[in-house]
């Protein structure tokens, strides 16, 4: 399983001292030439994220993720259909407990995933950078993420409260609907916002109770990818978020067809992948949210990947 | 013998009760089986006066209407009984003579049945030394309430032993227990020590009879007689004064326990008024034209 | 076809048998003929074609109604889109809910004709029609009426926006209701609509059109058109649908699904379903046994969320099985519009064969199949009451749906293995739950996959309740406050 995978042309990188200085304050991404006094520096490798676990991909396969300036800033795992078969049987083994685990612990545990990416802030800024963020939007954008986190951290105990219903029927019953989970959700990161479009996809999916797998963004995986080491410091159970890098029009299919995925959200605008999603959700009858351009949070996002479920009982004696 | 517990009957929900009664209620029935249901009806009443001013000419009057109850209408059957106070029996006995018409006496302190046990016993036994045929005893509401349901029991013992051959009717006050669980307990309670009949209601408190509580207690005489082998009859009394409503009623008894309890020996109507209703739309169907109460005794 | 087996068995037998009491038919006006309604008026079809549609109770026929081709479909949008432009989505909310607020006074005046005209061409027997298919209908309306000028309330934070032209599809086996389950909330959404009858029920819905002129609804508000799936799916892929609402079989359902794909067209689906009903022991099992019977009887078994899986705790499986054989023997099957009758006909001859294909497979599969005997009228489509007991969750008879009065009886030792067994299924529009005890209701209910929870209760609809799957049973819901949201662009 853990095969270790020879990777060609790995190049060095030419970012500045002061930039290689910072990144070696967290996980160190650049594989820095080093200067003679210095030791050598650890580069990370970038696996998968599968039921609480950082496998490599199955098929042994990658790809390379250029930065800006062109030079290769990692070999990425290319996750396989198998992978995801793997993630999506982790999310449907994670789906009840993450259901049914109270919204305050939900809501706990997203609060936490915030503060372990406080703690590491500087690391996803370097990582940003690295893929040609400038500086100051880096920073915005991990506190924007984090922020994110938080907004929908404060979203779980309340959604339940602002769109449930309690049903006047006419005959002699209680009635009332409540949100409850649709499922596994497969998700399908956008490119923009490495960090903070991928967060945004997947925090409204989580904070309702549902499990996930999500595709990083192929041009830009990074941050996704390392969000896994926050996630997994983070108290969020195995299996509720699988992460998956590889090539978008080798999975998205997979993402959409699985019998035993109930939803599938889909960002980008590629009319043909739209309706090819779309054709394939048609198998199991998934629910399919398409956002062709990122959207700001907001609770309508949790309500995308809720049923409403209503019970009648009778009043009587 | 031991008083069954609580839990030993069957839970009930009143909102699904009600609903199977609608569908009772939803049941329309016309012409021959219109007419066939009516004079059933008629052969099952029992008919009744329990009131502190009944007299003893007040009580022949009612048997005189028990055996002849509309002399216009010919082939129409007689009611199954007369009910009436224990002072009452020796009279209605002799009024009735050969008829084949029952003698029905209330007694162990009717309606409140607040007496001493011995008390009524003795009123049992006096009135089936007078010649009563069937007995409509109370149970004691305030014990059964109160949890007390072996010495509720032990007195429907000592009452069917204290009836010797005659039939024991005993009435639950289902308007004093106050949920439909606790009815189907009484019923139970109540066969299991030696009922012939369960009644709902003296018609002394409201409710009185109604569709809902008698189907709960049918639905535990189907119970009993699944468990026992041993057929139990069932008296719905007060509160039904129309035809129509009787015939829900036996739409209910047929839809429940089929055809061995249709018939006056399984089933009664205990009430005041509701003979000449029936009589009045037995009328109705065979002249087709609707009728005035000017054109029926009045006893 | 054994008797039921309690050792003390009831007789219902009787000699007192109910004498016909059929529902008068002679204040009801059924034409021989009837056209497309588009534009406010009834139109002859471009197509030319007629079509029969036929009284399953006795096989004749009712009516010749149009049937809607390509050309009718793309005038009826084209009417649709032009009273959305010029009228209804201009007119003041509160306005557009008085018209719905008329429709449903005029169903309520004229609901015996409509409850008689649904038994004759839909089979179903006149007490459920009068009794609830009609009142409800007319209860949806007022509802949805009352929404118009209040949308802004449903939504915090959005300003909610029509989406158009709705297309609609709906089933035969609530004509109707369905019809009034669609058009009342997208009238009230300020969209215009072209709504589309079951091929073998579509004279209510043409009566609706009456309502709608009568109403003085503005012309192409409402348009209705009679036909087969070749109308439904020119519906489907006309362009200038913004919406698409169907109710009917899952398989259905995922080709316009399919067919949807790559277009902005809206849609929710109400699908297929096989819901388990599930008696525990401690159960109040008399109203348990009515459920069932009204879970799997009511409308001959033809209800998407019908209770056609019945799992019953092993303790009380043998009394819940004799009682219910017991009950079957007092349904009443045979004429329709006869008031006492339970189960009418089967609604057309094509599901009828279906149904018995499944009875076939059934005994095929080694399950023990009870009927109670009855004979069934010479004439029209009939399916006795069935159970169908010894069998096993891998059976085709448990797991697909049969859309008819066809029980498969499973029994359970454990909740868990109750619970289980509930949800192993591709469906998850409903589930029925028999306890006297609370706190296994809110366990069960939480555990069970599905959109309608019936506990201790079974098949009640209200307006202001939402109704839809999970799963495979579809997408959206229908109904309520929820209901809104499908025709109605939030963004």
């Amino acid at each position: 399983m853990d095969k270790t995978v020879k990777a060609e042309g790995r190049s060095i990188d030419s970012a500045s001292p002061r930039e290689a200085q910072s990144a070696a304050k967290s996980a160190r991404l650049a594989r820095a030439k080093p200067p003679a006094a210095i030791r050598l520096g650890i580069a990370k490798t970038y696996k998968l994220y599968i039921n609480g676990k950082f496998p490599r991909t199955e098929s042994g396969r990658y790809f390379t993720v250029a930065d800006a300036k062109g030079n290769i800033a990692a070999n990425m795992c290319r996750a396989s259909r198998k992978d995801f078969r793997e993630a999506v049987l982790a999310a449907r083994a994670a789906f009840s407990g993450w259901a049914g685990a109270s919204a305050y612990l939900r809501g706990q545990i997203l609060y936490r995933v915030a503060e372990m990416l406080e703690a590491r802030a500087e690391q996803f800024v370097a990582e940003l950078k690295l893929m040609g963020v400038d500086k100051r939007a880096a920073s915005r954008e991990v506190t924007a993420t984090i922020d994110c986190l938080v907004y929908y951290a404060g979203w779980t105990d309340k959604y339940q409260q602002v769109f449930s219903a309690v049903n006047p029927v006419a005959s002699s019953h209680f009635n009332f609907s409540i949100l409850e989970p649709v499922g596994v959700v497969s998700v399908l990161a956008g490119r923009e916002n490495a960090l903070l479009g991928f967060v945004e996809a997947i925090a409204p999916v989580i904070a309702g109770g549902n499990t996930a797998i999500a595709l990083a963004s192929e041009q830009n995986p990074l941050c996704a990818v390392s969000l896994a080491e926050v996630l997994h410091s983070s108290d969020v159970p195995a299996g509720v978020i699988n992460i998956l890098s590889g090539y978008r029009k080798e999975l998205a299919e997979q993402f959409a067809s699985h019998m035993d995925v109930n939803a599938i959200i889909a960002n980008g605008d590629d009319a043909s992948e739209i309706k090819m999603i779309q054709e394939q959700a048609a198998n199991n009858i998934k629910r399919v949210i398409i956002r062709k351009k990122p959207v700001a949070p907001d609770p309508y996002q949790i309500i995308d990947v809720q049923e409403t479920k209503t019970t009648w009982h009778p009043i009587g004696g | 013998m031991i008083a069954p517990k609580p839990d030993q009957a069957p839970r009930v929900d009143q909102v699904g009760v009600d609903e199977r009664v609608a569908r009772f209620r939803a049941r329309s029935i016309k012409k021959a089986s219109k007419v066939e249901a009516l004079n059933l009806v008629l052969s099952q009443i029992d008919l009744t006066t329990l009131e502190g001013q009944d007299t003893p000419g007040k009580v022949r009057q009612l048997c005189q209407k028990a055996m002849r109850l509309h002399d216009s209408l010919p082939d129409i059957p007689h009611v199954a009984a007369v009910c009436v106070y224990p002072m009452m029996v020796a009279e209605a006995k002799k009024a009735l003579g050969a008829s084949g018409i029952k003698v029905a006496s209330v007694a162990t302190s009717f309606p409140s049945g607040m007496a001493p046990s011995d008390v009524k016993l003795e009123e049992i036994k006096l009135a089936v030394g007078l010649g009563a045929d069937e007995i409509d005893m109370v149970i004691s509401r305030g014990k059964f309430l109160e949890g007390k349901y072996q010495e509720v029991f032990d007195e429907i013992v000592a009452c069917k032993e204290a009836c010797g051959e005659a039939h024991l009717k005993v009435i639950l006050e289902t308007g004093e227990l106050g949920a439909l669980d606790r009815v189907r307990h009484a019923s139970l309670l109540a066969m299991q020590a030696g009922a012939d009949f369960i009644k709902t209601s003296t018609g002394k408190i409201q409710p009185a009879a109604t569709m809902p509580v008698t189907l709960v207690m049918l639905q535990a005489i189907r119970d009993y007689y699944y468990d026992t082998g041993r057929m139990v009859g069932m008296k719905p009394a007060g509160g039904i004064s129309k035809a129509k409503l009787a015939i829900h009623y036996l739409v209910m008894l047929r839809e429940t326990l089929g055809e061995a309890w249709m018939s006056p020996e399984w089933f009664r109507f205990g009430a005041s008024s509701l003979a000449n209703d029936v009589l009045m739309q037995l009328q109705k169907q065979r002249t087709g034209i609707y009728q005035s109460e000017d054109y029926f005794s009045k006893d | 076809m054994n008797k039921a087996t309690a050792p003390h068995s009831l007789n219902f037998d009787t000699g007192w048998a109910y004498s016909p009491a059929p529902e008068s038919i002679d204040h009801v006006e059924i034409k021989d003929q009837y056209k497309l309604f588009i534009g406010g008026k009834f139109v002859a079809p471009k197509s030319g074609k007629y079509f029969d549609t036929i009284n399953p109770a006795n096989e004749k026929v009712l009516a010749r109604v149009a049937h809607a081709g390509v050309a009718d479909v793309d005038r009826a949008v084209k009417s649709a889109r032009d009273a959305y432009d010029t009228v209804w989505s201009k007119m003041k909310p509160a306005e557009r809910g008085k018209y719905i607020y008329r429709i449903a006074r005029i169903i309520q005046e004229r609901a015996r004709e409509f409850a008689v005209i649904e038994s004759m061409d839909g089979g179903k027997p006149i007490r459920e029609a009068r009794d609830v298919d009609i009142p409800l209908a007319a209860a949806h309306f007022f509802y949805y009426a009352g929404w118009a000028d209040k949308l802004d309330y449903a939504f915090p934070c959005r300003t909610p926006q029509s989406l158009g032209v709705a297309g609609q599809i709906i089933p035969w086996n609530f004509p109707l209701l369905m019809a009034a389950w669609k058009i009342a909330p997208a009238l009230a959404c300020g969209n215009t609509v072209v709504l589309k009858p079951a091929e073998t029920t579509p004279l209510t819905a043409l009566k609706l059109a009456e309502v709608m002129e009568a109403a003085d609804l503005p012309p192409g508000v409402v348009n209705i058109l009679t036909g087969d799936g070749s109308t439904g799916a020119a519906i489907v892929n006309h362009e200038d649908v913004n919406k698409i609402a169907f109710t009917g079989s899952t398989n259905v359902g995922r080709i316009i699904q399919r067919a949807l794909a790559g277009t902005d067209k809206k849609y929710t689906l109400e699908l297929g379903g096989k819901a388990a009903n599930i008696v525990f022991a401690d159960a109040a099992i008399d109203q348990a046994v009515e459920g069932i019977v009204n879970a799997i009887f009511f409308n001959q078994g033809h209800v998407c969320c019908a209770g056609s899986r019945l799992l019953v705790q092993e303790s009380v499986a043998d009394e819940v099985v004799a009682k219910l054989k017991e009950r079957m023997q007092t349904l009443i099957v045979g004429d329709p519009l006869d008031k006492n009758t339970d189960i009418g006909a089967i609604n057309s001859a094509a599901q009828l064969e279906r149904i018995n294909a499944y009875l076939d497979l059934g005994q095929e599969e080694g399950a023990e199949m009870f009927q109670c005997g009855g004979k069934n009228p010479d004439k029209g489509y009939w399916c006795q009451p069935t159970l169908f007991t010894n069998v096993a969750q891998s059976h085709r008879i448990v797991r697909e749906e049969i859309f008819g009065p066809v029980l498969a009886i499973q029994t359970f030792r454990t909740l868990d293995e109750a619970v289980a067994k509930a949800n192993n299924t591709q469906y998850g529009l409903s589930g029925g739950i028999w306890t006297d005890k609370g706190a296994k209701i809110f366990n069960v209910g939480a555990k069970m996959r599905a959109g309608v929870i019936w506990a201790n209760t079974f098949n009640k609809f209200d307006p202001t309740s939402p109704f839809g799957g999970y799963k495979e049973s579809g997408i959206g819901r229908e109904g309520g406050m929820h209901g809104l949201s499908a025709y109605l662009d939030l963004h």
